[in-house]
C-alpha cells in the first residue's frame, strides 16, 4: 500500500503549469466580466446619486409595499411547496408505483417552460377568457391581476424546487430504516419525523431556499398575472421595472440592491449547507468506489 | 417474489402530489393547449407563421444557439478548473458560479444593461472597437449567456469530479499527449452531461424574459424575442395569438424536456457502475 502512495504520481492531463496557468486566468477574468461586475454595478448604481437617495426610494411607501407582497408571496408560495416536495419525494422515492417515471418528468416540467408562458396559460385558467373565468367573475372572486394570481403564478414557477432536491438524496438512503422503524411499531408521522427528516434536513433546507429566492425574484410570470398596479400588486422585481421605465434608475438599481443582497445571501447559505452534505448527492451515493 | 411494501403513507404522499401537480402544473398547461387548439388549423397556422413570429423565432433560437456555444466552451473550461487544480479563491469560484440562478431576472437585465450601454463600463470600451451590444441582437445573447451559464458547469462537474483517474494513467502509460488524452479519452466520457447541460441551457435560453427585456432594443422584427411577442399580444387584448404563439414556446419546452431526459438517461448509463 505504501509503495502506491508514496509513488510520485505522474502529472494528470492539463496539469503542464503555463496551461493551467492561462486556463485559471481566463476563468478568473471570464467569472469577473460575466459573473461578478452585475452585482458590483448594481452597488455602484444604487449609491451613484448618494446615500440619501437610496434611503429615499427603499423606504418610500411604494417600494416597501412592492416589498410586503413579495414576503406575502413567499410566505404563502414556499411553505406550500415545501410540503408538495415532501409529499413527492416521499411517494417516488419510498413506493413502486405505474408512472413513477412519468411523474418526476412532469414534476420537472415548470424548469423548462418559459415564464411568460406559465402566466399566460394561467389566464386561461383564471381569466375572464378562461376555463373558471367566468365562474370567478359571477361569484366576485378575484384571482387574475390581484395578490392570489400572483401566488400560484410563483407556485408553478418553484414547484420543482424541493422536491428535486429531496428525491436524489432519499433515493440514495433507500427504505431500510424506514422499515425498520414500522416494524418496530412506530407510526408514519413518527417514522417520518424522528427517522427521515433528520436524515434529510438540510437538504430539505437547501431546497427551501432556493425555491424562496426564485418566488421573491421571479418576474416574467408575475409580470403577466399582476397587472402590474402600483402600491398594489406590484412585487419588488416589478417595481425594479416601473422605476426603471420611469426614468428612475438609480430608483430601480436601489430596490434591486434588495433583490441582489438576497441572493447573496443564498449562495452564502448554500455554501454553509453544502458543507453540511446538502446538494451533492453524487459524491456521497457510492462511498465504496472511492475507498476502492 | 416481490417484496411487500411496509411503509404506510403511499395515499396520502402520493395524493397530495397528483393533486397539486394536476392543480399547478398540469391544468393550466392543458387549458393553454385547449386554447390553441380551438383556434381551427387555418388561423392557428396564419400566427404562429406571421413574418413577426418567424423573425422572433429566429432572433431567440439564433441568440439562445449562440449564447449556449459561448457556454459550453466557458462553462467546461469553469468545471475543469474547479474540480482538476487547486488554487487560492476555488471555493469562491465554485460559489459564485450559481449567482445566474440566484439573482432575479430583472435585476440581472438593468445590471448588464448598464454595463453593456455606450455610456458603460464595457459599452464604452466596445463602443471604441465600433461593437453596440445594449439593444442589439449580440445584447439578447449576453442575457441569455448570464442566466443559462450555470447549467453545464453544474451538470458537468460531478461527471468530472467522478472520473477515474486510472483511464488517463493508462492512456498517458500508452503514451498520449495530453490533447490527445482529452480528445478520445475524456471527452467522450464528458460528453452525455455535456450535451444534457447544453440541452437545459438551451431550454433556458428559449423561454428567457426577464434579462433579456432591458438589454434587447425589443424591436419587431429584429430584436424581439418570442416570449416578448407573446407578452405584447397580451397587452393587445389578443388572447388568441398568445395562445397560439405561447403554445409554440411550450412545444419547444417539451421537446427540450424530452432531449434532455434521453441525455440524461444516457449520461446515468455511462457513469453509473455496477
Amino acid at each position: 500500500m505504501s509503495t502506491v502512495s508514496t509513488r510520485r504520481k505522474p502529472p494528470r492531463v492539463g496539469d503542464a503549469p503555463l496551461f493551467r496557468r492561462s486556463l485559471i486566468g481566463i476563468v478568473f477574468v471570464l467569472v469577473a466580466f460575466v459573473i461578478l461586475a452585475p452585482l458590483v454595478i448594481i452597488g455602484v448604481e444604487a449609491f451613484s446619486k448618494g446615500w440619501q437617495l437610496y434611503r429615499d426610494t427603499v423606504v418610500h411607501p411604494d417600494t416597501l409595499h412592492a416589498v410586503m407582497l413579495t414576503v406575502l408571496a413567499a410566505l404563502i408560495a414556499v411553505p406550500i411547496n415545501t410540503v408538495f416536495g415532501i409529499a413527492a419525494a416521499w411517494a417516488i422515492t419510498k413506493f413502486d408505483f405505474r408512472g413513477k417515471r412519468f411523474l418526476l418528468v412532469v414534476i420537472e416540467i415548470p424548469f423548462s417552460v418559459s415564464p411568460i408562458v406559465a402566466g399566460v396559460a394561467y389566464l386561461f385558467v383564471y381569466g375572464l377568457q378562461g376555463l373558471f373565468g367566468p365562474w370567478l367573475d359571477a361569484h366576485d372572486i378575484k384571482i387574475l391581476f390581484a395578490v392570489p394570481g400572483i401566488i400560484i403564478a410563483s407556485m408553478f414557477v418553484t414547484a420543482p424546487f424541493v422536491a428535486r432536491e429531496l428525491i436524489p438524496l432519499m433515493q440514495a438512503q433507500g427504505r431500510d430504516l424506514e422499515e425498520a422503524s414500522t416494524s418496530l411499531g412506530a407510526s408514519g408521522w413518527r417514522t417520518f419525523f424522528s427517522v427521515t427528516l433528520p436524515n434529510v434536513k438540510w437538504a430539505l433546507l437547501y431546497g427551501v431556499i432556493l425555491c424562496n429566492a426564485r418566488v421573491m425574484g421571479e418576474f416574467g410570470a408575475v409580470s403577466v398575472v399582476s397587472g402590474n398596479i402600483r402600491g398594489q400588486t406590484n412585487t419588488l422585481p416589478l417595481h425594479i421595472e416601473l422605476l426603471y421605465h420611469d426614468y428612475n434608475a438609480t430608483g430601480a438599481f436601489a430596490a434591486a440592491s434588495i433583490l441582489a443582497l438576497i441572493a447573496v445571501f443564498t449562495i452564502i447559505a448554500k455554501v454553509a449547507l453544502e458543507r453540511q452534505g446538502a446538494g451533492r448527492v453524487s459524491k456521497t451515493e457510492n462511498p465504496a468506489e472511492k475507498t476502492s | 417474489m416481490r417484496r411487500r411494501n411496509v411503509l404506510p403513507g403511499l395515499p396520502l404522499s402520493l395524493g397530495v402530489t397528483l393533486f397539486y401537480v394536476g392543480l399547478i402544473v398540469v391544468l393550466p398547461l392543458a387549458a393553454l393547449a385547449f386554447k390553441a387548439a380551438s383556434l381551427g388549423f387555418e388561423d392557428y397556422w396564419r400566427i404562429v407563421s406571421s413574418s413577426r413570429s418567424m423573425a422572433s423565432y429566429r432572433v431567440t433560437v439564433l441568440s439562445a444557439l449562440g449564447a449556449t456555444t459561448f457556454n459550453l466552451f466557458f462553462g467546461l473550461a469553469l468545471a475543469w478548473v474547479i474540480t482538476r487544480y487547486r488554487f487560492p479563491g476555488r471555493r469562491i469560484v465554485d460559489a459564485v458560479v450559481d449567482l445566474p440562478f440566484a439573482l432575479p431576472t430583472a435585476v440581472a437585465g438593468i445590471a448588464l444593461t448598464a454595463l453593456f450601454a455606450n455610456s458603460g463600463w464595457f459599452g464604452s470600451v466596445l463602443e471604441g472597437f465600433g461593437i453596440k451590444v445594449a439593444y442589439t441582437p449580440i445584447g439578447i445573447m449576453i442575457a441569455m449567456c448570464f442566466t443559462s451559464l450555470p447549467f453545464i458547469v453544474r451538470t458537468v462537474q460531478p461527471v468530472l469530479e467522478d472520473l477515474d483517474p486510472a483511464l488517463e494513467e493508462a492512456a498517458q502509460s500508452l503514451g498520449g499527449s495530453d490533447w490527445t488524452i482529452f480528445r478520445k479519452v475524456i471527452l467522450p466520457l464528458l460528453a452525455p452531461a455535456l450535451l444534457a447541460g447544453v440541452s437545459l441551457s438551451f431550454a433556458r435560453c428559449l423561454g428567457e424574459f426577464g434579462a433579456i427585456i432591458f438589454i434587447a432594443g425589443n424591436q419587431p422584427m429584429s430584436t424581439e424575442i418570442t416570449a416578448l411577442l407573446i407578452f405584447i399580444r397580451l397587452e393587445e387584448y389578443d388572447y388568441q395569438a398568445a395562445a397560439a404563439i405561447a403554445s409554440v414556446l411550450l412545444l419547444a419546452a417539451f421537446f427540450m424536456l424530452a432531449v434532455t431526459n434521453w441525455l440524461q438517461a444516457r449520461a446515468l448509463r455511462y457513469t453509473v457502475k455496477g
